[in-house]
């Protein structure tokens, strides 16, 4: 049975589309069948998270429209067989998603997909109302920071009351995953803890990623950060992919590396 | 400021993080009591003042509702104040 995992978070700019790429393309990388769905129309940005940005023909709305079908619209990824990508329209508007359009898209998907990853928009107005809709599993993305939590729990709340979950009585499971976190910071008492982010949301930790360079180098190459095994986000995001499907795994990378005298000196990292 | 001062501020620097937990806390709990509340609550208020104001000219303001849930009972609270006589 196909899953429906929604990447959210309210705010803009704490890396949904980051997550939503690693997390994609690690259940692809671990045998299921997934397809990443960008909610973003207007905005569309995954195609060049995922470096297929020169690959787009036919977009969401085509799709919905019944200007294209699937296999048209549909991109696979270069790297992973388990992979395609569904592109948002940059052309037109919110508007252009329909709840009865993107739930047809979704039960088409759904027969061919072990996974259905959608990237929300920010904020929550009709994209990111859409993108969590229909939703099984959310995974609330955070920054240790005061405006993040608590437009993520503003989410939340309306993954609790205005989901078809919801509405039917059931719950979305839901996952924090902590990202842009700095141990260092954090032990210098100038960032939230894991801890006291948990505290307020009260929702199962999923993982924690670490701030890294490596981030901003994948964004650059159009390589999704968790096909960089060697970084640690890399390898929190691996760790998050695997928690996902159940496996339990300490979490990694909460303490600041300690620097030696020698790197001090010298200011090597 | 003292030498002395100096080392100890080191020691214990003002936590920025426990603060923004604590206006978290805060605001987070105040914004859930919102959300549990009933859709129609505001359009209530709205319709009880349009009431009032048909015979006494108050001010919006003055008019409060909430909505408490107590185990398995409801209580609504209208809380209205009237304009001082002339």
């Amino acid at each position: 049975m196909a899953k429906i995992i929604v990447v959210t978070s309210g705010k803009g700019g704490v890396g949904k589309t980051t997550t939503s790429a690693a997390i994609g393309t690690g259940l692809a990388l671990r045998g299921f069948k997934t397809v990443i769905v960008d909610f973003d129309v207007g905005l569309r940005n995954l195609d060049l998270i995922m470096g297929c940005e020169r690959r787009v023909v036919y977009d969401f709305v085509n799709l919905i429209n019944g200007d294209s079908n699937l296999n048209q619209t549909l991109i696979k990824d270069k790297r992973s067989d388990n992979l395609y990508i569904l592109p948002a329209s940059q052309t037109r508007d919110k508007d252009a998603l329909t709840q009865e359009g993107v739930e047809k898209v979704l039960e088409e998907l759904k027969q061919t997909f072990d996974y259905i990853v959608c990237d929300s928009p920010a904020g929550i107005e009709k994209g990111a109302h859409l993108a969590m809709y229909f939703a099984d599993e959310a995974v609330v993305v955070t920054n240790p920071e005061v405006s993040s939590v608590r437009d993520s729990d503003r989410m939340l709340g309306l993954l609790s009351s205005k989901s078809r979950r919801a509405e039917s009585g059931e719950k979305i499971k839901e996952h924090l995953l902590l990202t842009r976190y700095n141990p260092a910071r954090v032990e210098n008492g100038e960032m939230l803890s894991v801890s006291d982010v948990e505290d307020i949301l009260s929702i199962p930790l999923l993982g924690v990623i670490p701030e890294s360079q490596a981030v901003l180098k994948a964004s650059n190459q159009g390589v999704p950060v968790i096909m960089d095994e060697q970084s640690d986000a890399g390898q929190a995001y691996g760790d998050a992919v695997d928690r996902l499907l159940g496996e339990e795994k300490p979490h990694r990378f909460l303490e600041a590396q300690k620097k030696s005298l020698l790197q001090r000196l010298f200011g090597g990292r | 400021m003292s030498l002395f001062d100096y080392f100890r501020d080191r020691k214990k620097p003002a936590s920025t993080a426990s603060m923004a937990k604590e206006r978290l806390q805060i605001i987070v709990a105040h914004e859930r009591g919102q959300r549990s509340q009933p859709d129609y609550l505001p359009r209530l208020q709205q319709e009880i003042i349009d009431v009032i104001s048909k015979y006494v000219k108050i001010d919006r303001d003055q008019v409060h509702v909430a909505l408490d849930n107590q185990d398995d009972c409801s209580i609504l609270e209208l809380n209205i104040t009237l304009p001082e006589r002339l």
